[in-house]
């Protein structure tokens, strides 16, 4: 546990050592506000159309038509940071040589990969808490339900870790990072749009596409529904993800 | 300390070690001689549980390296050839970092950092970025970071590549600093170092070990015996081949070279014991002219070459 702790806070302290740290959270915060300030206005205007009695909905809710879409938009957001985050993570260790430190030191490999997804996953916590200041907001001026935000921040947070599993696992492959980096983009990408093709294909790849693809599963998270089937889907891709990599830092050692 | 038996190590069809045997005992500093590509780096890189061995066991401080990798790890301190530094780090946070990972307890840690930053003379770096020292700095924050959780073995792979001259000497002799409390196996392909830091050597090519033993046996090993080169001018070169062979403590005469009259001949005789005289007035009874009379030493780099082109040519 401590192993592993202090791999993590190597690791956070070397995104924050570096522009990594800074690129994320402020662009991922300038796109946040940007997508939230759309949805305000969009929603702005629903909410007048149907007090004003122009044939709108009866009544909007907060809930549903501005903090479900703005979680949904989140996943774009993660699309292109989080290959930031986790394209460096062995990468830079195998090329800088400096994974010959972690290996020959007493950890185990899993202490090394877990250390550093905690390391990226509280990089990517500190994403998110800046969006807590546009939920604040909505709280003091209006009222929205918690429950779906609370389970919204819960699915995102889910979502980004199978991101940064994966992303964590393509790093353990090469030693170079913008490699990893091209290549973990393109799998979030494929990840994102592998339902697409759905709606022309039979109901069983229908449901086997919508299945894999990471963004369908946190469609119900962000209506404040947390259903065992998406839990199961988003813990069982990571801890994939996690296995794949120690394997694969683990067959490293075989291979030289 | 360590006992490597048997050790092979294979990458695909490539064979980096084949069938590697040693010992260390404690407090032991030993060389690893070998050209580079010899197999040294993968041999140390077994030893500290960087990567598994195909064949073959090493133990470690009483731990397999293998079957328990923890426990041997925690008694080893390694530095690969090239400093595994975190450019971003200070070299105090990065011996603090280090030292967390390697379990030095929490509450030594700072004061040991500090003791090991004293011994390794990085203490006047300690706030300076990994990635902003030179290459002597680094070398010592490498040795800095493997002696940090006082291992039982000390493993350094070429400490002294790449440094200049003043800075071999300072890295030669913390080592042998640190080889009083420690057991060290240290590679290098410079063969001087070896003779001045070395208990023993181990002499590694192509993978296989050629030699182990100590500097000063390996010079006379390869010997086998003192050699004598005598040069004599006479009419007839077996005669004095006969002359000097039946010189008493010659154990063998072989003719090196002939210039017409002038023959150059090697003899070699019973180790530790000097001929040259008998040699000599055996040449002047016979009325031959003695031209040249010397000991033939070979240096290490020749034993070197010796040991490792004689390998080849076994196979």
């Amino acid at each position: 546990m401590s192993n592993m702790l202090a791999i993590a806070q190597k690791e956070l302290k070397g995104y924050f050592a570096s522009p990594i740290a800074y690129i994320v959270i402020g662009f991922s915060a300038i796109l946040f506000g940007w997508f939230f300030i759309n949805l305000l206005y969009y929603f702005d205007r629903m909410a007048m159309q149907a007090g004003g009695g122009f044939g709108g909905p009866q009544s909007v809710n907060v809930n549903e038509s501005l903090i479900a879409p703005l979680f949904l938009n989140v996943s774009v957001i993660l699309l292109f940071t989080l290959p930031l985050v986790t394209m460096r993570t062995y990468s830079e260790e195998k090329r800088s040589g400096t994974i010959e430190l972690l290996l020959t030191s007493p950890l185990t490999d899993l202490q090394i990969v877990m250390g550093k997804f905690l390391g990226g996953l509280v990089l990517y916590a500190a994403m998110l808490a800046v969006t807590v200041v546009h939920m604040a907001f909505l709280f003091a001026f209006g009222n929205p339900e918690w429950r779906p935000v609370v389970t919204g921040y819960l699915g995102l947070l889910l979502m980004g870790s199978c991101f940064l599993s994966l992303g964590l696992f393509i790093s353990s492959l090469t030693r170079n990072q913008i490699v990893a980096g091209m290549i973990t983009f393109a799998v979030f990408l494929l990840f994102w749009v592998v339902n697409w093709i759905s709606t022309f294909t039979g109901p069983t790849t229908q449901a086997v596409l919508n299945y894999l693809s990471i963004t369908e599963h946190l469609n119900d998270f962000t209506r404040g529904v947390v259903d065992t089937k998406h839990l199961v889907y988003y813990v069982s891709f990571i801890a994939f993800s996690l296995f794949l990599t120690v394997r694969s830092v683990d067959s490293e050692r075989w291979r030289g | 300390m360590i006992e490597v038996q048997h050790l092979t190590k294979r990458y695909g069809p490539t064979t980096a070690v084949d069938d590697v045997s040693f010992t260390v005992e404690k407090g032991e500093v030993l060389g690893f001689l070998g050209p580079n590509g010899a197999g040294k780096t993968t041999t140390m890189r077994v030893l500290t549980g960087y990567m598994p061995p195909t064949e073959g066991r090493a133990v470690v401080a009483g731990f397999d390296i293998s079957d328990e990798p923890i426990e041997a790890k925690r008694r080893i301190g390694y530095l690969p050839e090239t400093p595994p530094l975190y450019p971003e780090m200070t070299v105090r946070d990065y011996l603090l970092f280090v030292s967390r990972i390697k379990g030095v307890p929490r509450a030594s840690r700072a004061a040991r950092v500090n003791e090991v930053m004293e011994r390794t003379r990085v203490a006047d770096v300690a706030t300076r970025h990994c990635g902003k020292l030179s290459k002597g700095y680094r070398q010592r924050v490498g040795l800095a970071q493997a002696v940090l959780h006082n291992p039982d073995v000390l493993i350094l792979d070429e400490p002294t590549a790449g440094l200049d001259p003043k800075q071999i000497i300072e890295t030669r002799q913390l080592i042998k600093e640190f080889g009083g409390d420690h057991t060290i196996i240290l590679s290098t392909h410079i063969l001087p170092e070896v003779s001045q830091t070395c208990h023993r050597v181990v002499i590694i090519n192509k993978g296989r070990v050629v030699a182990v033993d100590t500097p000063d046996n390996l010079t006379a090993r390869v010997r086998g015996s003192e050699t004598m080169y005598v040069q004599v001018e006479a009419p007839a070169p077996a005669d004095v081949q006969t002359a000097l062979a039946a010189v008493s403590g010659v154990t063998h005469v072989s003719l090196a070279e002939t210039r017409g009259p002038i023959a150059g001949y090697e003899v070699n005789s019973e180790a530790g014991r000097d001929v040259r005289r008998e040699l000599a007035s055996a040449v002047v009874v016979k009325g031959w002219g003695l031209l040249e009379l010397r000991p033939l030493r070979m240096s290490l780099e020749e034993i070197f070459l010796h040991l490792t082109t004689e390998e080849v040519a076994h196979e």
